[in-house]
């Protein structure tokens, strides 16, 4: 029962998770503006960026996570040194996030984009009309209705993101899977408690998350 | 129907029942030393050996094959116990899962850079030590780090939940800790210089410096500040076992078998064979 008792086994838990609610967090701001100018570029009428777009989108989202947060540190840190903290702890948070935000984008930029489509086109065509440039259609007429149809879709991609977040623990942050491999490394007998108590508080996160995804999808839905 | 199927689960539970009594009676025979134990295992032909499988010079698998000091520790015990080492089951073990392999079954022996100590000895029995490492750190050639009091504000790179990183976060939290998932990359890291250290145990890192690809770049500062007797995890009712382990270590250590198996592998580099402590073989269960 010391595993349970032990006031050194919670901080390991409780900073673990504030870990993972922090990359989270992070992730989740970085990936949906990164996302939005992405699913910008891929609808815009300029070549160039449409294929930058689609190249983005092609390439991070068919990379496995454990590869670009493993470039984060090894290629951006210690090959073209990019160091975004002092501290090892903080540094290694931010390469996380850069990492979260970059892969998760392309999953915000194509939900974002198939929300664009469930617009009707006869919406920009009547804004382009009354002579709206490119950037105010999408900015005052498409995005808006884009985004309400796309929260629930988008709720899945940040349900995801919290649980890759877990990866960021291969470059050293001590998040929960690196708590829970201490915790293992000390109470080997007691390894299926530890699973269930972790496994679980993903879930007791998790599912109301996807709860209230649900609950605003119906309540911002644009009724049609 | 419903009687049919209540009479099903009542069968089944009268069945469980009987299997756990079973289970109950063979452990207990198990303690006396015959049939469950690793005697009369190795009297039915066959050994399973719970063993690292990415450490260089202890325990490294290529392909199927394993290779190391604690093999060859493990072939020694084979042979004391009258088995041909190709009758040997290797299974490649982590850190995390050797108490429940061994409390499971699902290997009779771990030799596995293994340390003694006293939370491990409530769930297994440990023959040996074979060996006694320390912790120490490994830097590149020209570093002038002496020890971990001169590693503050430094980086020192280990791997996470493992006993040396908590060592350092306890012991000198005055050293930045990196810590990756494998010690692999934390070479790599030295090699790039995001790191100025990387600390385990003075026998793995001593592994790494000998690698082919690493030879000449890093050094072992040779200054352990830690203790760590290496053990053979076996079952913790298995008495028998494990002082016929410490029968076999002892008679390995005279006829120069020990040394032999050191000379080829850890000490390919040179490092002489350590005295084997025959003095200490005091960790079976009484």
């Amino acid at each position: 029962m010391d595993l349970l008792s032990d006031p050194d086994n919670l901080d390991l838990y409780l900073t673990g998770f504030s870990w993972i609610l922090r990359l989270t967090g992070a992730g989740a701001l970085g990936a949906l503006v990164l996302g939005v100018i992405l699913a910008g570029f891929r609808v815009s009428p300029i070549p160039v960026l449409r294929g930058f777009g689609a190249a983005w989108v092609n390439t991070f989202r068919n990379t496995p996570l454990t590869l670009i947060v493993f470039f984060c540190y090894f290629g951006l840190y210690s090959t073209l040194g990019l160091e975004l903290s002092e501290e090892i702890d903080l540094n290694n948070f931010w390469l996380g996030v850069v990492g979260l935000a970059v892969y998760t984008s392309s999953f915000v930029c194509e939900a974002i984009r198939s929300g664009i489509n469930t617009v009707s086109a006869g919406q920009s065509e009547a804004a382009r009309a009354l002579g709206l440039s490119f950037f105010q259609v999408l900015r005052m007429i498409v995005l808006p209705q884009a985004a309400r149809a796309v929260i629930a879709p988008l709720g899945s991609v940040f349900i995801a993101l919290a649980k890759n977040a877990t990866i960021v623990g291969t470059i050293g942050l001590a998040e929960s899977s690196n708590a829970m491999k201490t915790l293992i490394n000390d109470n080997g007998s007691q390894v299926i408690l530890i699973f269930v108590i972790f496994a679980g508080t993903f879930a007791a996160f998790l599912i109301p998350t996807g709860y209230l995804f649900g609950w605003l999808a119906n309540r911002l839905a644009v009724k049609r | 129907m419903r009687i049919s199927r209540m009479a099903a689960v009542a069968t089944a539970a009268v069945l469980a029942l009987s299997v756990a009594a079973c289970g109950d009676g063979s452990d207990g025979a198990g303690g006396s030393g015959s049939g469950d134990g690793i005697v009369g295992k190795a009297a039915g032909g066959k050994l399973v050996i719970g063993v690292k499988s990415d450490q260089p010079g202890l325990g490294l698998q290529t392909g199927t094959t394993y290779e190391g000091f604690d093999i060859e520790v493990g072939k020694i015990i084979a042979k004391g116990l009258g088995l041909d080492a190709s009758k040997i089951e290797w299974k490649t073990t982590v850190s995390a899962n050797r108490e429940p392999f061994i409390e499971q079954g699902q290997v009779d022996l771990v030799i596995a850079t293994y340390t003694i100590n006293d939370d491990r000895k409530k769930k297994v029995a440990f023959g040996g030590p074979y060996y006694v490492a320390g912790q120490d750190l490994l830097v590149k050639t020209d570093s002038t780090v002496t020890g971990p009091e001169a590693m503050e504000g430094k980086k020192v790179c280990s791997v996470a939940g493992s006993t040396p990183a908590k060592r350092i976060k306890e012991e000198y939290p005055k050293v930045g800790l990196q810590e990756f998932d494998s010690y692999s990359k934390c070479v790599q890291a030295l090699g790039t210089g995001q790191v100025d250290a990387v600390t385990t145990d003075d026998i793995i890192l001593a592994g790494y410096a000998a690698q082919a690809e690493y030879a000449g770049k890093f050094k072992v500062v040779g200054k352990p500040f830690s203790s760590e007797p290496y053990g053979i995890g076996l079952k913790k009712t298995d008495t028998a076992g494990c002082t016929k382990i410490n029968e076999i270590l002892k008679a390995a250590a005279d006829d120069g078998s020990y040394k032999a198996a050191w000379d080829a592998t850890l000490g390919k580099g040179g490092t002489p064979a350590p005295t084997f402590d025959a003095t200490k073989l005091t960790n079976c269960p009484a």
